[in-house]
């Protein structure tokens, strides 16, 4: 396992290589210049030129990659095209926002979609099922914006329970924070709860017909027994992955919920930084959600062999 | 790194900080809370002309001179004086300016301001190439010595728009222009405070307690700018409902612009008010490219303006009438050149027909007219759509292309053939004060590859402005304009759409609020 | 009881389908045939012009000129969302096939064969990791936002999700005694995949080919809010929705409507889903009887 371990952790090394070639090309592809986007509506051609040549954007794309990478192994990010800001200093105040509603979602998401998804399964073509399966449904065919809208009319404006917008820090002001990120995490947790739920029903249903399930059903093992012990077990190696690749697309994802409930976080810096082609913010961006990325679905391979025995590395 | 760090070590800590108490400050600070249109990124007034860095930089630095509500250049500064032959310029600073780091205000600072200016701006380069010599005459003045007579300076000086002249420090100013200063250390009426602002985000203001206020009454940016409350905060909200609500549910003080259409939300709700504080609005146009067909021929050019109708635009934009005027002056209406000569069919619903004559007659041969059309920003989504339908119908082919605006900025850049990577017409806004003075306003000259996007050679024009810069009285200025307006409509250097209006919203706890060109935030009081 | 009474109510041929098929799924399939049905005929079925815009009609409500009302440019609401079906359908089900088709196949491989699998996983976790909307946007932006970028945009984020989910069956099941002894008789490698391995991916196949369908409609409808989507000349429910959400408070509609077609849709499209999975995987029968 050890080895396992250390030879995935490696392994990500070119991955990451990998991405950083991928994106600085699609950038350096991709039409927009980050000086007009500086010099704003009423520069001049000449303008833009000067700016450019002093941002180093004039250089062959050989010569800007390899000072980007020479700056990398020196852990030197770059420095924003726009704000002038260093990128590590972004990247530090925007990814507490983003990871903590991140976290909030998945546990929520966890908590209610695992069980709706078991139940769904245990009373298969039951009404419980149809009602289970009818919302999750409905969880994901309304665009997140309107579930968001939806969230804030009921709760904030018609019942005044709670903020409309915003974000505090959970270190500055924890029922603030907690007031600001009930509406974001439900908002994105409704995509999420019908993902995990029908994923959920959809493994074990297939589980429960296999022939141990069907053994330790008739050895008269009590139905719960069956659900808990052998068949919920066996289900989880595609929960999992679901949750897995959820929480990578959660952190790339939550660009429009950050935008409706005006959270600070690194889904809008990612947008905004896309849209002013803000070349060092973004590859630091890329470089950064594709390391959480790879840390989170090493964990959860790994998870499958401690689910399943029958999967051993 | 150490910021990731601190960040975690501040997330584990709220875990257990359950029990902690919020700590109140002992006395009542007051607070506005303001979503302006966009979110502050560039800092550096000389290196953009984007609007939301001019307004933060009009918090943070003072200028020399300042344009009041009658389009009257008043000191703000420093008074000035202009000898008899227009030739020399003589400013005195006022007593007790500091820098917010404590050092005075010295006349080298403004001279090495004025001249990282004149680097960029249109109007500072205008005086710099009349320039005999700039220098210190004294503790507290200086003057600009011209080589002729250049009646726009002072103006060009106080403009708020394209780049404002603001004054700063020697040590920033001597920065090369093309570079980004690297603090923010003015002398006006508020501080910048570096620690808080969070690009895109948030920006904080402190009221600076050293500033001593000019004399006479606040109008526009002239006058005593009086701060009253104690910060000023900047939040960015990036999606117009967001932004509503927020403010009716009282979480904000101010909100900048209002979409016209959702105005009926606000009426009725007790503690807020609503007003258009900048009254001229902005200017929505049409600017073609000179370079290529069809728009390199000026009967098609034609044509394409009289298919055009201010109101069908305007409509489609702003919705509620009270907030547009079809109005044919290319400087604006309620402006000092306000002239209309030549936009008949512009204000009176287009003329389908005479642009489908004219188009024969041009021998128009189908060539696709690319449109670009912006999909992220609001304000500039609905002309693209109403002009596609009017240009079709008179007979255009029209190839509407939708991208960001980052791709349109950067695309209207390029001279290559439409076919191929280039362009025949984009829309874009002004603020009125930004195209209401034939020098400030920057489609006008018609210097070919050195004119603004679109190209255009037009020496009759450019004749035209250099008759503007040289007029002495009002009457030879407003008799150029006028021609200026004539000529625009004739060789259509670019389609004046008409004026609309936004309006800005806030709590009634907010009082003092007055109109400007963009909102101000000196002189506004908060109580609580 | 019921039983009987069907049998005496219905022929033949329409109580056999019921009770084969059941209320829902027919109920879905209807639904889908009409969301179908006014796609393909929205020429013939839109009363207006969905682009053709009135600014004098702006945000009017519905009436009978304008069944449902009209939008910010005097644009008929009705027309737009029956058009809408058309490019959401092409969307939603062009990258299903092209997510669903690519997705199984370079599963199959990896979970198969161990030495393309560190392979291909690290590439695909290389393309996971890239956030999608970025890789969405930067894809829209490079080739100019039609309905081909925009499709394109949004399978690439999709493959890996398919992938990994394969692959992760895949592992599961070629352990399975059965695999192995087909292995060990040397039945040949493609046979297995096709015979032995695949059969398993159909049920998680079906429930996430689903969920790509709805999904790929949304995320149309997102790329359109942060604008860089389909352009408004080409209705989508997505970018109806969008254009519209300043006006959620003042006239609802004009996001209901898009919004029951969408769900409407992607409802139906789930219950299909699942009866097909009842009646594709046998173990499913097994347990029922």
């Amino acid at each position: 396992m050890p080895v396992y371990f250390l030879r995935r952790v490696l392994a990500a090394i070119p991955v990451m290589l990998v991405v950083a070639v991928f994106v600085f090309l699609l950038l350096r592809l991709t039409p927009g210049d980050p000086a007009a986007v500086l010099a704003g509506d009423m520069a001049t051609p000449e303008q833009l030129e000067q700016i450019r040549a002093s941002l180093g954007l004039n250089d062959p794309l050989y010569v800007q990659f390899l000072r980007w990478m020479g700056d990398l192994l020196r852990g030197d990010f770059g420095t924003s095209l726009i704000s002038n800001q260093p990128v590590l200093d972004l990247v530090a105040d925007r990814m507490w926002p983003t990871i903590w509603i991140a976290l909030i979602t998945i546990t929520l998401s966890v908590i209610v979609a695992v069980p709706m998804g078991v139940v769904a399964a245990w009373k298969h073509r039951s009404w419980i099922d149809h009602l289970v399966m009818t919302f999750s449904v409905l969880g994901f065919s309304i665009p997140v914006f309107v579930i968001g809208y939806l969230l804030i009319k009921l709760f904030a404006l018609d019942l005044g329970l709670l903020p409309v917008q915003g974000y505090v820090a959970p270190s500055e002001d924890l029922p603030g924070f907690a007031a600001r990120a009930v509406l974001p995490a439900l908002t994105l947790a409704s995509i999420y709860i019908a993902l995990i739920a029908r994923m959920t029903r959809a493994s074990l249903l297939d589980v429960l017909g296999e022939d141990y399930v069907r053994t330790a059903r008739a050895k008269g093992l009590a139905e719960r027994r069956v659900l808990f012990r052998h068949a919920l077990r066996n289900a989880a190696v595609p929960v999992m992955t679901v949750i897995g690749t959820g929480f990578a697309l959660l952190i790339s994802g939550v660009v429009v919920t950050e935008s409706v409930y005006n959270i600070p976080g690194l889904g809008r810096l990612t947008v905004d930084s896309i849209f002013a082609r803000d070349y060092p913010v973004i590859q630091a961006l890329i470089l950064l959600t594709s390391g959480i990325y790879v840390l989170v679905n090493l964990a959860i391979d790994l998870s499958y062999s401690f689910l399943d025995p029958r999967i051993r590395y | 790194m150490t910021a990731i760090w601190s960040g975690l070590r501040s997330g584990l800590a709220a875990a257990t900080a359950l029990t902690m108490t919020t700590v109140l400050p002992a006395f009542a600070e007051t607070t506005i809370t303001a979503v302006m249109h966009s979110g502050l990124r560039v800092l550096d007034p000389v290196i953009t002309t984007a609007h939301i860095t001019r307004d933060n930089a009009f918090m943070i630095f003072d200028t020399l001179v300042a344009l009041d509500e009658d389009f009257v250049v008043q000191p703000q500064m420093a008074s000035f004086e202009v000898s008899e032959d227009g030739l020399s310029y003589t400013f005195t600073l006022r007593d007790g300016l500091k820098w917010h780091d404590g050092g005075e205000v010295t006349p080298a600072d403004c001279i090495a301001s004025m001249k990282r200016w004149m680097q960029r701006d249109g109007g500072g380069q205008m005086i710099e190439a009349r320039m005999e010599s700039l220098e210190a005459t004294g503790d507290n003045s200086f003057e600009l010595t011209l080589t002729e007579p250049f009646p726009y300076t002072l103006e060009a000086m106080a403009k708020p728009s394209g780049l404002a002249l603001f004054m700063m420090p020697e040590r920033l100013a001597s920065t090369p222009a093309n570079e980004p200063i690297p603090e923010m250390i003015g002398s006006g009426p508020f501080k910048f405070v570096q620690d808080e602002f969070q690009p895109g985000v948030k920006v904080v203001y402190e009221k600076n307690e050293d500033y001593v206020p000019a004399e006479g009454p606040q109008s526009w940016f002239a006058g005593a700018k009086d701060v009253k409350v104690d910060r000023v905060e900047w939040v960015t909200m990036p999606d117009a409902q967001t932004s509503l609500n927020a403010l009716m549910n009282g979480e904000i003080d101010f909100l900048e612009q209002v979409p016209v259409d959702l105005l009926p939300l606000l009426e009725g709700m007790p503690g807020l008010q609503n007003q258009v504080l900048a009254p001229l609005g902005y200017v929505t146009i049409g600017r073609m490219n000179f370079l290529h067909p069809p728009f390199d021929d000026p009967k098609i050019r034609q044509a394409a303006k009289l298919a055009l109708s201010q109101e069908d635009v305007l409509t489609a934009l702003i919705g509620n009438p009270d907030y547009f005027k079809v109005c044919g002056a290319i400087f604006g209406c309620d402006t000092p050149f306000e002239f209309s000569d030549g936009s008949e069919s512009l204000t009176s619903g287009g003329d389908i027909e005479a642009a489908k004559a004219l188009l024969e007659e041009a021998g128009y041969d189908g060539t696709p007219v690319v449109l670009m059309q912006p999909t992220d920003v609001v304000t500039l989504t609905a002309q693209p759509i109403v002009a596609a339908q009017a240009l079709r119908e008179a007979g255009f082919t029209v190839d509407m292309q939708p991208m960001d605006w980052q791709t349109l900025v950067t695309r209207r850049a390029s001279q290559a053939d439409p076919a191929d990577g280039g362009w025949n017409l984009f829309f874009t806004n002004w603020i009125v004060p930004e195209v209401s003075n034939p020098l400030a306003n920057i489609m006008l000259p018609g210097r070919g590859d050195d004119a603004w996007f679109g190209w255009p050679t037009d020496e009759t024009m450019n004749g035209l402005l250099d008759d503007f810069a040289s007029a002495a009285e009002l009457e030879d200025q407003k008799a150029a304009a006028q021609q200026i307006q004539a000529r625009v409509m004739e060789n259509v250097n670019y389609i004046h759409l008409g004026q609309y209006f936004n309006p800005s919203a806030w709590s009634d706890s907010l009082t003092g609020i007055t109109e400007a060109p963009f909102p101000v935030f000196w002189g506004v009081e908060k109580e609580g | 009881m019921a039983e009987n009474t069907m049998r005496a109510a219905f022929p033949l041929s329409t109580r056999a389908l019921f009770s084969r098929i059941g209320i829902a799924p027919l109920l879905a399939g209807l639904v889908l045939i009409l969301i179908i049905l006014a796609a393909v005929c929205a020429p013939l079925v839109a009363p207006h012009d969905p682009i053709y815009q009135n600014p004098i009609q702006r945000l009017k409500p519905p009436s009978a000129e304008y069944l449902l009302g009209t939008d910010n440019y005097g644009r008929d609401l009705l027309s737009r969302v029956i058009w809408g079906a058309r490019v959401s359908l092409l969307i939603g089900l062009g990258v299903t096939v092209m997510a669903v088709v690519i997705g199984l196949a370079i599963g199959l491989v990896s979970g198969f064969f161990r030495l393309a699998d560190a392979v291909i996983m690290r590439i695909m976790d290389g393309l996971m990791a890239m956030p999608s909307v970025l890789l969405a946007i930067a894809i829209v932006s490079l080739m100019g936002a039609s309905i081909w970028t925009v499709m394109a945009a949004i399978t690439i984020p999709e493959i890996p999700r398919v992938v990994r989910l394969v692959r992760s069956i895949v592992l599961s099941a070629r352990e399975e005694p059965y695999v192995e002894a087909a292995i060990s008789m040397g039945t040949s490698l493609p046979r297995v995949l096709w015979r032995h391995l695949m059969p398993n991916t159909f049920a998680p196949l079906t429930v996430q080919a689903t969920y790509v369908c709805a999904s790929a409609i949304l995320t149309e409808a997102i790329l359109s809010f942060l604008g860089a989507g389909v352009s408004t000349e080409t209705p989508t429910w997505g970018n109806i929705m969008a254009e519209a959400r300043i006006y959620f408070r003042l006239k609802p509609e004009l996001i209901f409507w898009p919004g029951l077609a969408l769900s409407m849709c992607i409802l139906s499209i789930n219950l299909l889903g699942d009866w097909a999975r009842d009646v594709l995987d046998p173990r499913m029968g097994k347990r029922e009887s």
